[in-house]
């Protein structure tokens, strides 16, 4: 099954070839495309920006296989990332994990049986002074409690 | 205290162009214009401008690596890939203060004869990137980047490029690599990125906060902001501060400032009244201090004498009934997780001690394994491309020549004292 851009993502991605002197350094930006336009890094979207950028597939998969962010399965409606690192673990990152794996009913790894989460584990996203941290998609969530994670993750629609 | 950075954090507009222009922004690259490159970089020298990222190196140094010959267009890289375990200031410069950086890349790349300029941020800072996206648009509708700003006839490209999730690509060539499309593989050196770096052009890559702090060099010259630090390490640094303290966060102090100090008052002191068991002061990668070492001026050189590294800036604070082999296996799943497989001593070498810190932690430990794990960082130590394997050394060695007791007692009781448990 091929997929394609929508016009707003193409455009974005021809904006992009105007940015660089090497189309090379689209790759990854164009990945980010693929994986918001059709949900993750599925095989065709490989193929798709192989395609678009004139390179073979086995290169841009080679790249995408490299990068923990894109997903090559599909993941959950909302991708729940706990930070595992020294900060965090220090504030109590264990207890929340085992917390949230407990509430949503999945492994670290899994995805809930109606696809609204994905729980992962996540190394240092960065934001230890407000430990313990998660991120939600695009969205940080800090100074966690068990409390205040079930309060996030019971608003979210 | 004179801050040099953060002193407007506080007010949400400061990362709007209007605000930032209010308190006097552009100012400084308004002067810049009006300087020669050479008079620009000989400010940057004086003002003893030491590398935020990690390694320390002395900014206007680096910058004199650039070859002579202007016949290849030049490029400047922002590292703003904050992966070092710890560490987490320059997403608060570029959350609060987008248009610091802006600036100092427009002065840089200016003194640096660069037309062309990149902010490399690590993927998850998707928030930061789009305050950096609205900033850059903003600079550009002002005409301080882009085609002859304010007038110079200089004209400078910049462009945010997202990471996607990798530590390594904090490290230059390997971020070099990772911009350019590629996976982020390291690059064996010579050639330095200032002769081949991004697209095979002479490449400066310098972290968020030394080009935040540029624009403040300029305004106020190179000799007062070496006045603020130490002698070797001028201006003042982001230190963050994260574990068991009252007051975790970042905070702007000089160069030089007591450790125990940025603890006990800055931070607020223990969390809960907890004693202090260990600090690891400058990201995970750092050798660990006891507690009867941390009287010490957190500046490059006076870390370097106790035999540890002020790093990236970040504090992290280990209170008392913290097992410190499970806090060394949580460090080990981490370089373990994100050496890049290109060199067998890290590739191995980082699984292993992951292994073996975990066995040891889990109560499986064996006669020897220790000594194992101290014989492994031998074989990994500075036999690699990148540091990433010492990096994972640095921790495993220090928190064993510490706190070995810990380490013995998991072995001959064949479990772990402390429950498993953080």
């Amino acid at each position: 099954m091929s997929v394609a851009f929508s016009d707003t993502a193409r455009g974005e991605f021809e904006l992009l070839l105007t940015r660089y002197p090497d189309k090379g350094a689209v790759i990854l930006p164009a990945l980010y495309l693929a994986q918001r336009e059709f949900g993750h890094v599925s095989d065709e979207a490989i193929v798709y920006v192989a395609g678009l950028l004139g390179v073979s597939p086995a290169q841009i998969e080679g790249v995408a296989t490299f990068y923990t962010m894109y997903n090559r399965k599909p993941v959950g409606k909302y991708h729940v990332q706990i930070c595992r690192n020294i900060s965090c673990s220090l504030l109590g990152a264990e207890h929340l994990i085992e917390h949230v794996a407990g509430k949503l009913g999945v492994k670290p790894g899994g995805t809930t049986p109606d696809g609204k989460f994905t729980l992962s584990l996540a190394e240092c996203l960065g934001s230890c002074g407000t430990a313990p941290v998660m991120q939600v998609n695009d969205d940080y969530y800090e100074n966690l409690t068990e409390a205040s994670i079930d309060a996030i993750l019971d608003k979210l629609p | 205290m004179e801050t040099i950075l953060t002193t407007h954090f506080a007010d949400d507009g400061y990362r709007r162009i209007d605000t930032y222009r209010r308190f006097g922004g552009y100012d400084a690259l308004r002067k810049a214009l009006s300087m020669t490159p050479e008079a620009i970089i000989d400010e940057v020298k004086k003002a003893n401008l030491r590398g935020r990222g990690g390694a320390g190196f002395p900014a206007g140094v680096k910058w004199g690596f650039l070859p002579k010959d202007l016949s290849r267009p030049r490029v400047l890289v922002v590292n703003a890939d904050e992966g070092e375990p710890g560490t987490f200031k320059d997403r608060v410069i570029m959350g609060r203060g987008p248009h610091l950086l802006i600036e100092g890349i427009a002065i840089a790349a200016f003194a640096l004869r660069v037309h062309l300029s990149y902010i490399y941020i690590r993927g998850e800072f998707v928030r930061e990137a789009k305050v950096l996206d609205e900033a850059v648009a903003e600079a550009y509708a002002a005409g301080f980047l882009g085609k002859d700003i304010l007038g110079s006839g200089f004209d400078l490209d910049l462009t945010v490029h997202r990471g996607a999730g990798a530590y390594i690509c904090g490290e230059e060539t390997s971020l070099i690599n990772s911009l350019e499309g590629k996976r982020g593989w390291p690059r064996l050196k010579p050639p330095f990125p200032a002769a081949v770096g991004a697209f095979g052009l002479p490449t400066i890559v310098n972290n968020v906060e030394t080009l935040a702090d540029v624009p403040w060099i300029v305004t106020h010259g190179g000799e007062k902001f070496a006045s603020i630090g130490v002698e070797k390490n001028g201006g003042t640094r982001l230190i963050g501060v994260s574990g068991a303290v009252n007051r975790p966060g970042v905070y702007e102090l000089p160069a030089g400032t007591n450790l125990k100090e940025i603890i006990y008052t800055h931070a607020g002191g223990m969390r809960d009244g907890k004693a202090l068991k260990a600090v690891i002061p400058g990201g995970s990668s750092t050798p660990v201090l006891r507690p009867d070492e941390i009287d010490v001026a957190y500046d490059i050189e006076s870390m370097a004498k106790i035999g540890t590294m002020a790093g990236s800036g970040g504090v992290i604070v280990i209170p008392e009934g913290t097992c410190m082999v499970r806090a060394l296996s949580v460090l080990m799943n981490f370089y373990a997780h994100e050496s890049c497989g290109q060199c067998t001593p890290c590739r191995e070498g980082t699984g292993w001690l992951k292994k073996i810190v975990g066995r040891i932690e889990a109560g499986k430990g064996r006669a020897g394994d220790v000594e194992l794990i101290l014989d492994l960082c031998d074989n990994m130590m500075g036999r690699t491309i990148c540091p990433l394997a010492d990096a994972a050394v640095m921790p495993a060695q220090s928190f064993i020549w510490k706190f070995r007791e810990e380490f013995d007692r998991h072995i001959g009781e064949q479990k772990c004292p402390y429950g498993n448990r953080f």
